[in-house]
């Protein structure tokens, strides 16, 4: 059974002018079929606008199909007997880090939700450290957040997610605030979660070298799913993608320019080392092609 | 004569056991014609010093000047200067509050008295400048897409005709087609006589395309400040920074740990496949 499945779902809101009248009706999710197997690694790409942020808001129940169905493992996001079971199986971690803490110390932030949901108190205390210690935060339970740096503020988000045990964190733009460095550590963070923790991973991002670190990719656009596959299929289209408002990313860019070039690199590089390697072994193995 | 920082530091809650020293003594200009990028890690002190250049912020020590005088002297008009160095903020759809974008673009030369007449022109020319074409003008600013508001914000400021921008993450959360609009948008204002851009930015990529000089703040103090080529030749300096090279330079860097003969200091795509190239075409094979 996938963890996640949506059939046909659709989602239109109503633009009301001054006087609370329907102005406009708008359309933002328009009959979506996909589904996400337990471990996976997506990331959901898509210009300002198509639709990313209104289906992850779908996946844990903040917003509902006005058609079609989405599922949460066996439960269907609609059936409100079941909400904090949906809410507490895929959690969600936003852009702003500042606008999700809420506590005066880290773990106590961290402790927040499950107290809510009425773990017991030594259960709570388990899962404050075991959550802090998978973000690489285990050293700054007794710290105020206010103290901490941006990369560090979104990993105790994260693990005040971890600690209601999902088995879905959905990361919506989880990057887009930080400096070169909090967003290392945060992908890094988010890639361990996935690999040894076998959370799954949905990964919203404008920066396609995250996506690149994903297992597929799914791009929206105008309310569709547009495009599903591999980082390498999708980032071999990039005629396709920049039609779609997006890009490949640098590494991508620089190998197809090589390729225009003459160096008879592979296709489809999205990875760094892949095109370091790629370069060295050429150079090294350049005297039997090139010869004199 | 631009806009000139002379030894400004800035501490928060002087003389109390909260006292924090947020900024040590800095001095730089800003130059017209030119593009100076600030970089460093969340809380290095970027924000701290772009609000004392517009007189936002008053230093604890140290002088800030405008062509020479003073801005937070006492007789100074620092209202006036705001609209001579313009600052967009991170998120400037918190910027925008008019029910037109028309209207929005035309609060700031309004305030400055001008007559309607040269409102309406400053502000259709600045929404050609940022490329938000005719069709916009009467839009509400609060339907108008992130790159869009992104923008219009821009466009606001423009439409005072500063001598100074400066821009704080101008493309934190576009998508690519948007940032790369935006950037073009940034490349072409630079072209433009006499503005000078202050640049603030976790994007080494823009920094590497836009900046001149280039300006490193690591909690508080200055680490380096040089030409744009120089600082992105010092990968360790960007490290201690918390930065990171651009994509360009660090796939370079990587391929010269592996023993490739290779100049790292590419800041661009272009430049990496020249680097690159160059090691292929080995010599004694060389065309011409």
């Amino acid at each position: 059974m996938p963890l996640i499945r949506a059939e046909h779902l659709a989602y239109e809101y109503l633009l009301l002018d001054e006087e609370q009248e329907t102005e406009e009706k708008k359309t933002a999710l328009k009959g979506l079929d996909f589904s996400v197997e337990k471990g996976e690694y997506i990331a959901i790409l898509g210009r300002n606008g198509s639709g990313k942020s209104t289906l992850a808001r779908h996946i844990n129940a903040l917003l509902f199909p006005t058609e079609g169905t989405v599922w949460v493992k066996d439960m269907r996001t609609d059936d409100e007997s079941r909400l904090w079971d949906i809410r507490s199986s895929a959690g969600m971690v936003f852009q702003n880090p500042d606008n999700q803490i809420v506590a005066t110390v880290v773990e106590e932030d961290v402790g927040f939700g499950p107290e809510n949901i009425g773990v017991p108190t030594e259960e709570i205390w388990q899962r404050v450290r075991a959550s802090l210690q998978a973000v690489g935060m285990g050293e700054k339970g007794s710290s105020a957040p206010h103290r901490l740096s941006g990369g560090q503020k979104q990993r105790v988000a994260i693990a005040g997610v971890l600690a209601m045990e999902p088995e879905c964190i959905v990361f919506d733009e989880a990057t887009a605030m930080l400096d070169p460095k909090g967003r290392r550590e945060v992908l890094e963070a988010i890639q361990k979660l996935n690999q040894e923790k076998g959370i799954t991973v949905l990964l919203i991002t404008h920066y396609m070298e995250e996506a690149a670190l994903a297992g597929r990719i799914m791009v929206m656009d105008q309310g569709s799913l547009v495009m599903d596959g591999t980082p390498r299929d999708i980032f071999s289209r990039s005629e396709d993608l920049k039609a779609l408002g997006l890009t490949v990313p640098p590494v991508t860019a620089l190998a197809d320019r090589l390729i225009e070039a003459g160096l008879p690199l592979p296709k489809g590089i999205h990875q760094e080392t892949q095109l370091v390697q790629a370069v060295a072994n050429l150079y090294k193995g350049r005297g039997e092609t090139h010869g004199a | 004569m631009g806009l000139k920082l002379e030894e400004v530091s800035y501490v928060y809650e002087p003389g109390t056991p909260m006292e924090t020293r947020a900024l040590e003594p800095v001095s730089l200009s800003v130059e017209p014609g030119e593009v100076l990028a600030i970089i460093g890690a969340t809380g290095s002190g970027k924000s701290t010093l772009i609000q004392m250049m517009n007189g936002l912020n008053r230093p604890s020590s140290g002088r800030v000047l405008f062509h020479g005088q003073d801005i937070f002297e006492e007789k100074y008009d620092r209202r006036q200067l705001r609209s001579r160095v313009g600052l967009v903020f991170q998120y400037p759809e918190y910027q925008l509050f008019e029910t037109n974008v028309l209207k929005d673009i035309c609060f700031g030369p309004r305030n400055q008295g001008l007559s309607e007449e040269v409102c309406l022109e400053r502000a259709r020319r600045a929404m050609a400048v940022v490329g938000l074409s005719q069709a916009y003008e009467n839009r509400s600013p609060f339907e108008l897409s992130g790159g869009e508001k992104r923008r219009a914000a821009i466009a606001g400021v423009l439409a005072m005709e500063p001598e100074i921008l400066i821009l704080d993450e101008p493309t934190a959360g576009l998508d690519p087609q948007g940032r790369e609009e935006l950037m073009s948008e940034l490349m072409a204002l630079k072209q433009q006589a006499g503005l000078g851009i202050v640049l603030v930015s976790h994007s080494m990529e823009e920094v590497a395309k836009l900046a001149d000089r280039i300006i490193i703040l690591s909690r508080g103090r200055l680490l380096f400040s040089g030409l744009a080529r120089e600082v992105f030749s010092r990968g360790e300096l960007l490290q201690e920074a918390g930065l990171d090279l651009p994509a360009a330079g660090r796939i370079l860097s990587r391929l010269k740990e592996t023993g490739l003969p290779l100049e790292t200091d590419a800041l661009t795509i272009d430049e990496a496949l020249n680097r690159i190239m160059a090691l292929f075409s080995a010599p004694g094979q060389k065309q011409e």
